[in-house]
């Protein structure tokens, strides 16, 4: 089969691989129908995260059809189910499952010791990821072997297309986490930073839970423009000042709720020396992220209120204020998404017409050209918000 | 390549039977040549700074060796990285201070005056592979004042944006009101 391999730094290929088979009775093959490239891929694109190994396929926004499935399924996936594979993998069964914590499932990443030894203790495992969240192979590809299947799906109807589904798997119920993790009431104003496709989900998300005002800050202008479309006001950090715009629109108090959507691959601006720095140290690896955004949050964050981590930090972050986020009685919620904790509220969202998470597509195209567009979305090339891949 | 990273693929996981073509340009392959070239020269000018100033009669300048191969070393790893063109802009520009420095040790009593000439061949032949690279890897985002497409009609919200605020507020006006029931039941002896 076709799939899009990491060979290194910036060189992925459309590979001609074996296909993927069943390795355990609880695994199941889907024949991917549409996958999507997500911003964090690019940090994987940079070799940013550590744990990428030469030949590791790519991807972790896959939908498709089962094709087959494994003894231990248990009838809960039948071949000819059309399922959305949420990027986070699952086993259902272990306390943290039970919790509803399903991105830190203590079963499923098969390479335990790996994030035992970074993290202190596992996480789940990934799709398309780095080896220390499993190295599991990815979806954007023509089949994938979907692991812990029987748990690790989220079942869909006919009749609506992929495009409105597909975004179930990670960005939609990511910013709709960053913005449940906001505790938003009728009053707030929440501010969000980059409006990515993350930050697209976010945005609507605040909106559909109430929130007084949102705030989207971004320096591309098709991207404000979707933003604005959603029903936020926009600043771009380019042209305004991010303080004193939002000093304006909050009446000198600040945003209550403040949405991080950007992550470790901050913009750098020579108006800005702490990004010069950052990616200075990033360059010499004295240091893994550059927090600009979370340093801004804490700072313009009204006191009391709390600060929401969609974006994806990666290991160390320096400088951060944490005298005052400490002495602003600031809240940190953070994490890789608990996808099946949303989605039955969010499909039938859709399902309702409440919200069509296609609205975030620019660019559809075949596997093939994946490559290609990587580089496109990594260089905002063509007004590039989103790129799904049809194999 | 790939056979090496088949054998380090989990048993059962797809492994690579044909590869695909890589977009890496033989301006990337530049960069990279280049990248270690200039730490390895700037390991040898940090640690061995007299061997330098010695093979080019310029004894006494060896701090300014040392500061140039810690420059080295930080253009070479800005090459390898994803900022790969600022990286070879900054080796071009310390190419001209090589030839500066060179052509300063170019005096009527240096003995060693024809290894400073191969030097300053060797900084010109290098100079032109770094601006070769410069120039074609330069970054190919669109330039700020170019013609991008706006999404103003793209809310995501098929029943408009209005209609999401509306039921908004009557959730809230709805939980607001329970929260006050069950306020008043509380307060009940």
């Amino acid at each position: 089969m076709k799939a899009l391999v990491w060979h290194g730094k910036e060189d992925i290929r459309c590979d001609t691989v074996t296909d993927p088979e069943i390795q355990d009775p609880r695994d199941a093959i889907i024949k991917v129908t549409s996958c999507a490239i997500c911003g964090s891929d690019l940090h994987l694109f940079h070799n940013f995260i550590p744990g990428m190994l030469p030949g590791d396929i790519m991807g972790h926004e896959t939908m498709g059809e089962v094709v087959e499935v494994g003894s231990g399924v248990d009838g809960k996936l039948q071949k000819g189910d059309r399922i959305v594979v949420p990027f986070t993998i699952i086993c259902g069964e272990c306390d943290q499952c039970k919790r509803g914590n399903f991105s830190v499932c203590e079963t499923t990443n098969r390479k335990r010791h790996l994030a035992d030894k970074v993290f202190g203790h596992t996480t789940a495992g990934l799709f398309g990821y780095t080896h220390l969240t499993g190295g599991y192979p990815g979806g954007q590809a023509e089949y994938l072997r979907v692991p812990y299947a029987d748990a690790t799906h989220i079942k869909v109807p006919a009749g609506i297309p992929d495009e409105q589904l597909l975004f179930l798997s990670d960005i939609f119920p990511t910013g709709w986490q960053a913005a449940v993790q906001c505790d938003i009431e009728p009053t707030d104003t929440v501010a969000i930073w980059g409006c990515g496709p993350v930050g697209q989900m976010a945005i609507r998300s605040a909106l559909l839970l109430g929130a007084n005002q949102v705030i989207a800050i971004d320096c591309l202008p098709e991207r404000l423009s979707m933003a604005e479309a959603g029903g936020a006001t926009t600043i771009n950090f380019e042209t305004e000042s991010v303080l004193e715009r939002l000093q304006e629109l909050t009446d000198g108090k600040g945003p209550e709720k403040c949405i991080d959507c950007v992550g470790m691959e901050s913009h750098v601006m020579a108006s800005l020396p702490d990004t010069l720095l950052d990616r200075a140290k990033q360059m010499v690896m004295a240091e893994s992220d550059r927090p600009h955004v979370l340093r801004e949050m804490i700072y313009v964050c009204r006191p009391g209120g709390i600060i929401s981590v969609a974006g994806v930090y990666s290991g160390l972050s320096d400088m951060l204020p944490m005298g005052a986020f400490m002495n602003k009685g600031l809240t940190m919620r953070t994490g890789q998404t608990h996808v099946n904790r949303w989605t039955d509220d969010l499909l039938r969202r859709i399902e309702d017409g409440e919200i069509d998470p296609s609205f975030v597509i620019t660019h559809t195209v075949p596997l093939e050209q994946g490559p290609e567009m990587y580089q496109v979305f990594r260089d905002k090339r063509d007004s590039c918000v989103k790129v799904v891949l049809k194999p | 390549m790939f056979h090496f990273s088949n054998i380090v693929r989990t048993k059962g996981d797809p492994k690579i039977v044909q590869g695909g073509p890589s977009l890496k340009q033989p301006a990337d392959q530049l960069a990279r040549a280049l990248g270690w070239f200039s730490i390895g020269l700037g390991v040898v000018e940090f640690l061995a700074p007299r061997r330098v100033t010695e093979t080019l009669g310029m004894e006494g300048h060896e701090t300014l060796v040392r500061a140039f191969g810690v420059r080295e070393i930080l253009a070479g790893i800005m090459s390898l990285s994803v900022e790969k063109n600022a990286g070879l802009w900054a080796r071009v520009g310390g190419d001209g201070l090589d030839a500066a420095a060179l052509l300063s040790g170019l005096t009527p009593d240096n003995p060693k005056n024809g290894n400073i000439a191969l030097a300053l061949l060797m900084v010109g032949g290098i100079a032109m592979l770094d601006y070769r690279a410069a120039q074609d890897t330069k970054p190919r985002r669109p330039p700020r004042d170019a013609r991008r497409k706006l999404y103003p009609n793209r809310s995501g919200f098929p029943k408009g944006i209005e209609s999401v605020r509306t039921a908004a507020r009557q959730i809230a006006a709805h939980a607001g009101q329970n929260e006050v029931k069950q306020g008043d039941e509380r307060r009940v002896p």
